[in-house]
């Protein structure tokens, strides 16, 4: 079957679909991370954001099972590849990434020249688009002009782990794995919605952490709100990614939008004041301008100088804009969580 | 934090020598770049190299250059002379890297104040031990493959029983895993161990993981700890194959993302527990389908220093590794070395990839009589190419073409039937991928092929979709433009697809280039298109709809690269590819070189304004021409490959600069040739045209055998022969019909005892502005490729070589030459007959003109744009020997001996002040040994007149005080001329001393074993092991110097005793030429 991506200005792109045969508006935005596929795509991050991957040949492993997702769903509106491999090779598939595709009701394409994609993306900035299978008749839509945070995130609170501290994780999209990284530490993790007042609620809080997630950050004052609650009680806080730009906002920051974004596994960052460089997995379309009053800059991105992390001066209060989390991408940074737990002084779980 | 060391002031720098399996031109690429990175730094570089070919012995680079033996002996002295105050080890292979770790333990660095840029010694010596390495690995809870150490069969089988068979056996401190194999039982075992005990004093028994993956990845780190892995890689065969023989995918396929970065992150940390600073290859074991689920692998091998797989890693990516590694060497910081690609941001990242690389080895194992077919853990391959694509298919089609220029895909494959398809999926050799084609055809099913083969079904299924195609194709051969498209994005040439339709490739073409059917530009730039890129890079594709760069147009000249290294064609091609290109800017042109071989320098994307990672073959220099509008073509600098596309480029209007192609055609067609010498009275052996059997033995009658047969348009003899009587004629006439249909075969009087002489020259519209003359050693009948020659000539009179200028004048002007002209001469009774020409830069072009200074490379540049002027040059007051390097050694079953088809892999050459002092110098660079402190030698001369011969050298070696050992004959024949020689029993007298068990316990420096060349030339080895054979194989086998030429042996007698060690004077190459040298 075929089908097209129309980009804003009426260009045109020819495909094959191999996913879902329905037609969706988003925007488009590309990654070069050459693995890790289904952990992009239900990257909840990627929610209203037609997904190029400039890596040519998709669909190799297959899909693993649920367990192994960074979310309950794909997030991404659509996914366009240069060629979809449909017979997959891997012990630990369960389906192929069509098939999946078409079970969650999500668009794919197979667009060869993804490369001219990336490059008009490049130049151009992020654009607004539709993918078109079957039936036309949508509208273009900028999702960043929408709560995304409010849909992706959690509707229920939830409490996993048996640490006698508790982190609260606020899920404004977030992916699996930071949980997966806190539980691992020893604590009782406790995740709750993007605008749950967890003072009013009166959920413990010995740590908190504000997770990724889709879209403008200015989108989510509530979050920001709860953020300086927070700060004001002291709390040890850690942000990842749009966890970045919201600590930034609720310490008096402003924030900004990326031409076209960073996404991809081959981020080069440097710790200022250091010679140390990490390669880090990022995916956001807002950064923040400056460190704000209090803070200093911890990290920049070694390609743009873009602002990569802050870090109070004097309290447990810092955040980072790549993903110490992973999944997919280098494992280069999980030592992030370990140094939050240390300057925010953990005690050993029993 | 560790601050930065204080930049050094002069680095030397060492080679990897000649050219062999499992060392091979990689280095040239990872020196040359290590040297161009120090000069920006303003670093003074003292490089020791003999290999002459070589780009990175050019002034372009190195300061001061030593062709002399890269060990430590040579080393230690120009240590003392030079007073470098940094060492680079890691950038010439395991050659450079075991004569540094025998300076070190020396305490010459420490004696001398050289300090160790880059990894430490100590970290390469604990990667070099395989039990230590072992015991380290196991401290950081990293698995490594259950295995032991052993020193002797008996230890080896008690470790065996330990672990369970099959296991793997290993030789520690060889390069390229030789003499390692699969042992499935005791005896299986003792035959393994023995062989890799007989190379290396310590082995290494091991689990052996059946059908394992086997992952690579490059690492680079610096001092402030700072690390990433550059590229990773899959290899297509399964474990048990060397990397270097397998069939390797960049980046991996197969891998998740949580298997990838486990992978990456036990990378860093081996690396950072080693203390690297620099490049390092970290290889693993990857179980494909574990029972626990979760990942299960093994660390199997870590290469502290620059590899082949490191080079094909900057290629496949646009990384350069050795340059980044140098830099980090000085105390350089990953992010503070500029993207040479981008040019805006660091070196600290890691490239993406937006299409796949396909490296395949090449293979020359038909070339080498009696040659174990089979491949495995030991290196055999002698060169590789890598095809770019946006589909594996693409990029794997790509790959299978450029390998010969014959074969156009996975699917062209001849074999018998199922049976034979059965074998060759079941035995691992250079058919195997073929045979899974083929099977594929047959309807075998890819989970019977897995079993057979261990190859992951997701390659299988790829090769599976090309067969399938093509099947489509054959049974609906009409063909729409929706239908080439497809087939182009499976990477099926126009000829193939002319094959299964039944047109001609040039009907395909013109079919598609009518629909607009063209290859897309891509560049290669390290960010998959996130970031603009400057770089020039490119590869063609059909899976995109755009070019990422404009076309060059006529100020552009197209340079075709030499293909795949293989016996005959080698770094010397890439040499004079690189200097033309280099050239052509004093001409205000812009140079674009088509390439497609991983280990050169040619395909370093700042050699050029623009590289095409791409095949050298009529369908892609059309495209790119067809692109670039490029004003010329040059066809004539990298060796037979792209000459042979002259005709083709010039039905096609392509401007082909230098010689027009008709004539090109009269010096290449044989026939043509001996025609055009008989025409203008020019003397040549008396030959005959053929292509019936009837008629060869008719000539071959008329002038008496031996007779020489040769086809057309070959390089280094391929499928040529001497044959002594009609039944080898016979047997050789049916072989080369199969050869080449377009060219009838060239039959030969073969002069014996003749003398051969080369000529080197460059003219412009059929006038010689500049040649050299230099002979060989050996008697005509070793092919050129294989001689020892010798510049300027020693046994040529005057008269003889005015006759051969006259010769090259007569001819250069019938043929109105311009550009590279080489003659090949037979010199008997002072007489001098034409064998051959070649309107292409030879394989000596490079050592002629290092070793006159005159740049022949920048000439045949120049005379393109007629701006070549005349140079005379004088009779030099040195020497220089150039020795060919054999790889024997490596070749399982390959009889030594030299021929008339070349089995050499490469070469060096060492000057001299006289013939002497260079041959002496230049043997010990090629066999790395013979120091002579070995005062013993085995003779064994077959035939009355070589005992004759050889007397005189016999009587130095005694009088020198050596021992001489000698076969039954010999021993007798020496004893009648008062030479006390000891006897030695050959093979099938079952007697002690054999001359097997002497060489084996390294009682002899050298060995000397020339046959009865009236009774014993062409024998198949395989239907009877003659004696000679068994002394050969032995000498091979315990990396003992052979001479199985007589003349080579006397001149190296003579060289020997005139020449003891300490006599060898340690100079640059400018102080041989008294100036700076330009060559």
């Amino acid at each position: 079957m075929h089908g097209k991506l129309v980009a804003y200005d009426g260009t045109e792109y020819e495909g094959v679909s191999f996913g879902a045969p329905t037609s969706v508006a988003g925007e488009v935005v590309f990654t070069t991370g050459m693995t890790g596929y289904p952990e992009s795509l239900t990257d909840p991050s990627y929610a209203g954001q037609i997904l190029v991957l400039t890596y040519p040949l998709v669909g190799n492993y297959g899909v693993p099972e649920k367990t192994k997702w960074e979310s309950g769903r794909i997030h991404a509106s659509a996914l366009i590849v240069s060629s979809y491999n449909p017979t997959p090779s891997h012990y630990a598939s369960t389906q192929s990434l069509s098939s999946w595709l078409k079970a969650e009701g999500v668009p794919g394409l197979e667009i060869k020249d993804t490369r001219a994609l990336a490059q008009k993306i490049r130049t151009q900035g992020t654009m607004l688009g539709k993918v078109i299978v079957g039936k036309n008749g949508i509208a273009l839509r900028d999702p960043n002009k929408e709560n995304l945070v409010a849909k992706v995130s959690t509707k229920k609170i939830i409490s996993k782990g048996k640490g006698e501290r508790t982190c609260v994780l606020i899920d404004c999209g977030a992916k699996r794995n930071i949980e997966r990284e806190l539980l691992a530490r020893g604590f009782r993790v406790t995740t709750v919605p993007w605008d749950c007042d967890i003072f009013k609620e009166k959920i413990p809080c010995d740590y908190l952490v504000v997770s990724n997630g889709p879209g403008d950050p200015k989108m989510c004052r509530e979050t920001v709100a709860v953020i300086e609650k927070a700060m004001r009680k002291k709390i040890p806080i850690l942000g990842i990614c749009l966890g970045n730009q919201l600590l930034a906002l609720a310490a008096g920051g402003d924030t900004y939008k990326l031409k076209f974004g960073h996404r991809g596994q081959n981020h080069p960052v440097k710790m200022e004041g250091t010679e140390k460089c990490f390669l880090t997995t990022q995916n956001h379309g807002f950064a923040i301008t400056k460190a704000p009053r209090g803070f200093r800059e911890w990290f920049k991105n070694a390609n743009d100088g873009t602002n990569e992390g802050i870090i109070h001066r004097t309290r447990p209060w810092m955040s980072v804009q790549f993903h110490p989390e992973s999944a997919p991408g280098p494992l280069d940074t999980e030592w992030v969580f370990d140094y939050f737990l240390a300057r925010a002084g953990k005690k050993k779980p029993r | 934090m560790k601050r930065p060391l204080k930049k050094p002031r002069k680095v030397l720098v060492l080679g990897s020598g000649a050219l062999k399996i499992g060392e091979a031109g990689e280095f040239d690429y990872s020196g040359s770049q290590a040297m161009k990175a120090l000069k920006e730094e303003g670093v003074r570089t003292v490089l020791v190299n003999p290999n002459i070919a070589t780009i990175q012995t050019s002034p372009l680079l190195a300061d001061e250059i030593y062709f002399l033996p890269v060990d430590d002996y040579f080393v230690e002295k120009i240590i003392a002379k030079e007073k470098p105050d940094g060492v680079l080890l890691s950038f010439g292979g395991q050659t450079a890297l075991n004569c540094g770790v025998v300076l070190e333990k020396r305490g010459i660095f420490k004696k001398y104040g050289v300090r160790v840029l880059g990894t430490p010694v100590r970290a390469i010596m604990l990667t070099e031990d395989r039990e230590q390495f072992a015991a380290h690995l196991k401290a950081l809870h990293i698995p490594v493959p259950p295995s032991g150490a052993a020193t002797s069969v008996a230890q080896a089988r008690k470790i065996a029983a330990h672990i369970g068979y099959p296991v793997m056996v290993r030789a520690a401190y060889v390069l390229g895993g030789q003499k390692s194999g699969v042992a499935e039982n005791d005896a299986e075992l003792g035959r393994i161990a023995d062989a890799a005990l007989s190379v290396s004093p310590q082995i290494l028994v091991e689990k052996y993981l059946k059908h394992y993956k086997e992952i690579e990845y490059e690492v680079v780190r610096d001092r402030a700890d700072n690390c990433v892995t550059v590229c990773n890689m899959e290899n297509m065969d399964p474990l048990g194959i060397h990397t270097g023989e397998s069939i390797v995918v960049a980046p991996s396929q197969t891998l998740t993302n949580e298997e990838y970065h486990a992978l990456r992150k036990v990378s860093l940390t081996i690396v950072r527990s080693l203390g690297i600073i620099g490049e390092c290859n970290v290889q693993y074991a990857l179980h494909p389908n574990p029972r626990t689920k979760t990942l299960e692998y093994y660390v199997i091998e870590v290469n502290a220093r620059l590899s082949r797989s490191s080079a094909l890693a900057s290629k496949a990516t646009g990384y350069p590794l050795a340059y980044v590694a140098a830099k980090l060497g000085l105390g350089k910081l990953l992010a503070d070395v500029p993207n040479q690609v981008t040019k805006t941001t660091g070196s600290f990242f890691e490239p993406a990839l937006d299409y796949v690389a396909v490296k395949i080895p090449r293979w020359d194992l038909e070339k080498f009589r009696g040659a174990e077919e089979r491949i495995g853990s030991a290196m055999k391959s002698v060169g590789e190419v890598m095809g770019i694509g946006r589909t594996f298919e693409e990029a794997l089609q790509k790959a299978v073409r450029m390998l010969s220029g014959d074969v156009q895909g996975v699917t062209e494959n001849g074999f018998a039937g199922k049976r034979e398809v059965k074998h060759f999926l079941m035995v691992p050799t250079p058919k195997r991928l073929y045979a899974i084609a083929a099977a594929l055809r047959n309807g075998m099913s890819v989970r019977e092929i897995r079993a057979h083969t261990g190859i992951d079904p997701w390659f299988l299924y790829r090769i599976r979709h090309i067969v399938r195609s093509e099947q489509a194709l054959a049974r609906d051969p009409a063909l729409s433009r929706e239908k080439i498209v497809a087939l182009k994005q499976l990477g099926f040439s126009d000829k193939r697809i002319g094959v299964v339709t039944g047109k001609s490739e040039e009907e395909i073409r013109k079919f598609r280039t009518s629909l607009g059917v063209f290859p897309s530009v891509f560049q290669i730039d390290t960010r998959a298109g996130e970031a603009p890129a400057q770089t020039n890079y490119l590869y063609l594709t059909y899976n995109g709809s755009h070019h990422d760069v404009k076309p060059l147009g006529g100020k552009s000249v197209m340079v075709l690269g030499s293909g795949p290294y293989h016996i005959g064609s080698s770094v010397e091609f890439d040499w004079s590819c690189v200097h033309t290109a280099r050239a052509l800017k004093k001409y205000g042109k812009k140079s674009v070189i088509v390439n497609c071989n991983p280990e050169t320098v040619s395909t370093d994307y700042d050699m050029s304004d623009r590289l095409y990672f791409e095949d050298v073959c009529l369908e892609t220099v059309l495209d790119i021409h067809d692109f670039e509008r490029s004003g010329g073509v040059v066809i004539s600098v990298g060796g037979q490959r792209p000459n042979n596309l002259a005709e083709k480029l010039d039905r096609y209007k392509i401007p082909v600069l230098g010689t027009r192609p008709k004539d090109i055609d009269r010096a290449e067609d044989r026939n043509k040739f001996s025609a055009l010498c008989d025409s203008l009275g020019i003397p040549q052996p008396a030959w005959g045209s053929t292509d019936t059997l009837a008629e060869a033995e008719k000539f071959a009658e008329s002038v008496g055998y031996p007779v020489l047969v040769r086809p057309s348009y070959v390089l280094s003899g391929s499928a040529m022969s001497v044959c002594v009587n009609a039944r080898e004629l016979e047997a050789y006439v049916r072989k080369a019909a199969f050869v080449n249909r377009e060219h009838p075969v060239t039959i030969s009087k073969f002069m014996v005892g003749a003398k051969e002489i080369e000529l080197d020259a460059v003219a412009e519209r059929g006038s010689v502005k500049v040649y050299a003359v230099s002979d060989h050693i050996e008697n005509a009948g070793v092919h050129s490729g294989d001689a020892t020659i010798v510049h300027p000539p020693q046994k040529v009179y005057m008269a003889t070589e005015h006759q051969m200028l006259h010769i090259m004048r007569t001819l250069a002007k019938a043929l109105m030459v311009t550009g590279p002209l080489n003659i090949q001469f037979l010199v008997k009774e002072n007489r001098a007959y034409v064998i051959e020409m070649n309107l292409r830069a030879s394989r000596t072009f490079p050592f002629i003109s290092k070793v006159t200074g005159v740049n022949f490379a920048e000439k045949i540049c120049a005379s393109f744009y007629h701006k070549c002027t005349p140079v005379e040059i004088p009779y030099l007051n040195y020497v220089a020997v150039k020795s060919p390097q054999f790889s024997f050694s490596r070749l399982e079953g390959a009889d030594p001996v030299l021929r008339v088809e070349m089995s050499s892999t490469g070469e060096v050459a060492c000057f001299g002040a006289d013939l002497g002092e260079a041959l002496r110098a230049s043997v010990i660079a090629s066999t790395m040994s013979a120091h002579g402190e070995k005062k013993a030698v085995l003779l064994s001369l077959g035939g009355a007149l070589n005992k004759e011969r050889f007397l005189e050298s016999a009587q130095k070696l005694a009088g020198a005080e050596f021992v001489i050992y000698a076969t039954e004959a010999t021993c007798a024949f020496l004893r009648g001329h008062g030479i006390g020689a000891e006897l030695v029993h050959k093979e099938y007298q079952r007697k002690k001393p054999d001359v097997v068990g002497l060489i084996r316990d390294k009682e002899v420096g050298f060995v000397v074993n020339v046959s009865d060349e009236t009774r014993e030339p062409e024998q198949d080895i395989r239907k009877r092991v003659s004696d000679g054979y068994l002394i050969r194989r032995a000498s091979a086998d315990n990396h003992t110097p052979l001479f199985t030429d007589l003349q080579l042996a006397r001149a190296f007698v003579d060289a020997l005793t005139a020449y003891p060690l300490e006599k060898l004077q340690i100079k640059s190459w400018r102080e041989y030429m008294g100036k700076t040298p330009v060559g």
